[in-house]
């Protein structure tokens, strides 16, 4: 019979898959309605192989949830569309359209796109009662993230307090909640950017096309790319350009910026990311530019 | 299932595999940790431009003429506020030859409950002492704790040398005091670096300053300990977290044991026990995802199969039959108290242990330790918040568990608090009875 490993050594990516395929199953054994909180992004993909990988060969016990901005790519939307049909899991699709029109958000034109998903992804969680949400957050994306725990209390009202949060012993995940409260589940909290592009390569799964670099064209607004899209046209004083261009996020379309990039397989990505010198939130999430604190002040309200 | 066995190994196409290390940072912002800690990561080249150029502006604004390093690591708003580090905080750097896992703990405020944390899933803890002061009582208290939460690796880093001249007197005699220190300890793996975080010295790069050391640079010594002996290969362990049944045409019979491994090696063939019914069968597959794998170590996630058609949930145990923990319900344990409200005799708490849950009393509190002096206080009636003693518990399950100093995944648990839902305690197991 082969010897896997000589040496009895994991490598540091299979740790790490490893620690996320624990705490998968803790969830599922020890909550009673936990979902997966899927943006279509690279790093909520992870979490779906790593659900898959899980449970194989039963199905994800637990439904995926979207919150539809709205403004997603459509690149977007079809990978999520293939993965759910793949796995055959339940998606659930929370609008922040819907939610505007009964009530449950208010747009007053000025709040992003972004911000409005807060509410109605709560309002989601609450109608479903969800007692558990994975959710893709990594503690390397940024300082208010590195204090956030494996399992993240959630008050009735959503809200993260962080000076208030419960220590995290070995691998021992504390799930207790009252009526009403939450948890939000990071499984990929040790990872990083790098690490999430590797497993991607190494796992040879799906991701939206946008992540690879493409023609497109692009407005430069406050130092970023955006795509030329119905919600975003150019300004006075704007141009328009057609760029070789990727994403290193996605989020909606309107906020989400692009980097000029010649990058068109992981391979080539990795390559790119190992020597950048910008984080990625930094380089192309308006809604992280506004203050040092931004998404601290998102992560209390509730945000993923 | 495909009939194949395949080496996990060969799915890594042409990338070297790159090994992990987890440590534990500990000290106040005196000691220049965080400025250690931001030098690790400028040097590493793990700080990106937009993180480096935050940190300078903060630093101006505050009107200091050097770049606070240490902001970098100041996560949360409320805490630059107040100037102080409130909770364990989780950094990430890599080198082509590993990544590291930093738990960063402040110095302060909820001191021992933090630490206990950031070194609970620790290869390596890194103590920092200032060359001019020497050991100090926090100091002492690092290497206690490390020591008890079974920290394999100790790194003892004698910062600001180049505010002592470089002096190796200095050094000396400050590594022969933790050396006499440590006797009383449990530290298997004990290396003294002379540095200065502020300039870099011995950091990264090894400096000219100190001839008359010829150990490692600290990064040196954090990219080649050696850490895979440092699991429990002999004694497998391995705690039912959760029981796939596809019920799916395909899969219709399938019945696997989810969970990870958390000592010992499994393989195909071997006759096992299953606790704490004690029924015995064979192993007759594990899988890894839609591979079946020929055997399974520690910390891999696995399905296990056994031959027959026995009774085991999730809670259960599986183990050799020679070889396996005895089921019990009185644990003699240390405990780290972690909440304001003390922990008291006849008290009753919910209790974790590796996937078993659930509730414990506590009979007696035997003394208290202080974690300064190592001196036993035997009259103790009770355990404050951030206290460490040691408690005999009676259990309603019997706990499937080893010595903490045999493994720390069977030896530790969590206590809970059953109204408020927190975890109020952590504990490491002496023996169950």
């Amino acid at each position: 019979m082969t010897q896997t490993h000589p040496d009895y050594q994991l490598s540091q990516l299979d740790q790490l898959e490893a620690e996320s395929i624990h705490i998968f199953r803790e969830v599922a054994a020890e909550f009673e309605k936990p979902v997966l909180m899927f943006s279509g992004g690279k790093d909520s993909i992870v979490m779906m192989r790593l659900a898959e990988k899980a449970f194989f060969p039963a199905k994800i016990p637990f439904p995926v949830l979207q919150v539809d901005t709205g403004l997603d790519f459509d690149e977007v939307l079809a990978t999520r569309d293939n993965w759910v049909n793949r796995l055959g899991v339940r998606l659930i699709v929370a609008s922040v359209d819907d939610a505007i029109k009964n009530g449950v958000v208010v747009d007053d034109g000025k709040t992003s796109r972004n911000r409005l998903q807060i509410g109605t992804l709560l309002n989601a969680i609450e109608e479903e009662g969800f007692t558990a949400a994975f959710g893709g957050g990594r503690r390397d994306e940024e300082k208010a993230r590195a204090k956030e725990r494996v399992y993240s209390h959630r008050d009735e009202f959503g809200q993260w307090d962080p000076k208030n949060q419960r220590p995290e012993l070995w691998s021992l995940y504390n799930g207790r909640l009252h009526e009403g409260e939450h948890m939000r589940i990071f499984p990929i909290s040790n990872w990083t950017e790098l690490d999430v592009w590797h497993y991607i390569d190494r796992e040879g799964i799906e991701i939206p096309s946008i992540y690879f670099a493409h023609e497109r064209q692009v407005i430069k607004r406050d130092g970023m790319w955006l795509s030329l899209s119905d919600a975003v046209q150019p300004r006075e004083g704007e141009t328009v350009e057609t760029k070789m261009v990727r994403f290193r996020t996605v989020g909606d379309k309107s906020q989400t910026g692009c980097v000029e990039s010649e990058a068109r397989t992981t391979a080539e990505i990795i390559d790119e990311i190992a020597i950048a010198r910008v984080t990625e939130r930094g380089a192309t999430r308006g809604d992280d530019r506004f203050s040092e604190a931004a998404m601290e002040d998102r992560k209390k309200e509730g945000y993923f | 299932m495909s009939p194949e066995i395949s080496p996990v190994a060969e799915k890594h196409e042409g990338r070297a595999p790159m090994d992990l290390l987890r440590f534990a940072t500990a000290g106040s912002v005196d000691d220049g940790k965080s400025t250690l800690i931001g030098r690790l990561l400028l040097d590493s080249k793990s700080i990106f431009e937009d993180q480096l150029e935050a940190v300078e502006s903060t630093s101006q604004s505050k009107g200091y003429d050097y770049t606070d390093l240490a902001l970098l690591t100041d996560g949360l708003r409320s805490e630059r506020e107040q100037g102080i580090t409130i909770d364990v905080a989780y950094r990430y750097f890599a080198t082509p030859t590993r990544k590291f896992i930093i738990a960063d703990t402040p110095g302060h405020i909820q001191y021992t409950r933090n630490m206990v944390t950031g070194a609970s899933t620790a290869d390596l803890g890194l103590v920092l002492v200032d060359a001019r002061h020497g050991l100090t009582e926090q100091s002492r208290r690092h290497a206690v704790l490390l020591s008890l939460l079974r920290v394999p690796h100790l790194v003892l880093a004698i910062n600001k040398m180049d505010l002592v001249d470089w002096d190796e007197a200095v050094y000396e005699k400050i590594h022969n005091e933790f050396t006499a220190f440590a006797t009383k300890l449990n530290i298997p793996d004990l290396e003294v670096i002379p540095i200065s975080a502020l300039q870099g010295d011995n950091v990264v790069t090894r400096s000219e300053n100190t001839p008359w050391y010829h150990g490692p640079t600290l990064m040196h010594h954090l990219e080649h300990v050696h850490v895979a002996s440092d699991r429990d290969l002999q004694d497998v362990r391995f705690p039912v977290q959760y029981v796939v049944r596809p019920k799916s045409d395909a899969y219709h019979d399938y019945r696997g044991y989810a969970g990870q491994v958390a000592g010992g090696v499994l393989k195909p063939g071997d006759e096992v026990i299953v606790l704490p019914s004690g029924m015995t069968s064979t192993i007759e597959g594990i899988d890894l995802f839609d591979q079946e794998i020929s055997e399974a170590f520690p910390p891999m996630s696995v399905t296990v199969r056994l031959a027959d058609d026995v009774d085991v949930s999730r809670g259960d145990m599986i183990a050799r039959v020679n070889n396996a923990p005895k089921p019990s319900q009185d644990i003699d344990a240390m405990i780290c108290w972690m909440t304001n409200e003390p922990l008291r005799p006849r008290q009753k708490l919910a209790i974790k242990h590796t996937t078993r849950t659930g509730r414990a009393m506590v009979k007696d509190i035997q003394y208290r330790l202080d974690v300064n002096s190592l001196h036993r206080d035997q009259d103790t009636r009770e355990l404050g918040l951030n206290e460490i003693g040691r408690v005999q518990l009676r259990t309603t399950v019997p706990l499937l568990c080893d010595p903490y100093a045999k493994n720390r995944t069977t030896g530790s648990f969590i206590l809970i608090d059953e109204a408020t839902g927190v975890t109020v305690g952590a504990g490491m197991i002496n023996s169950g009875a």
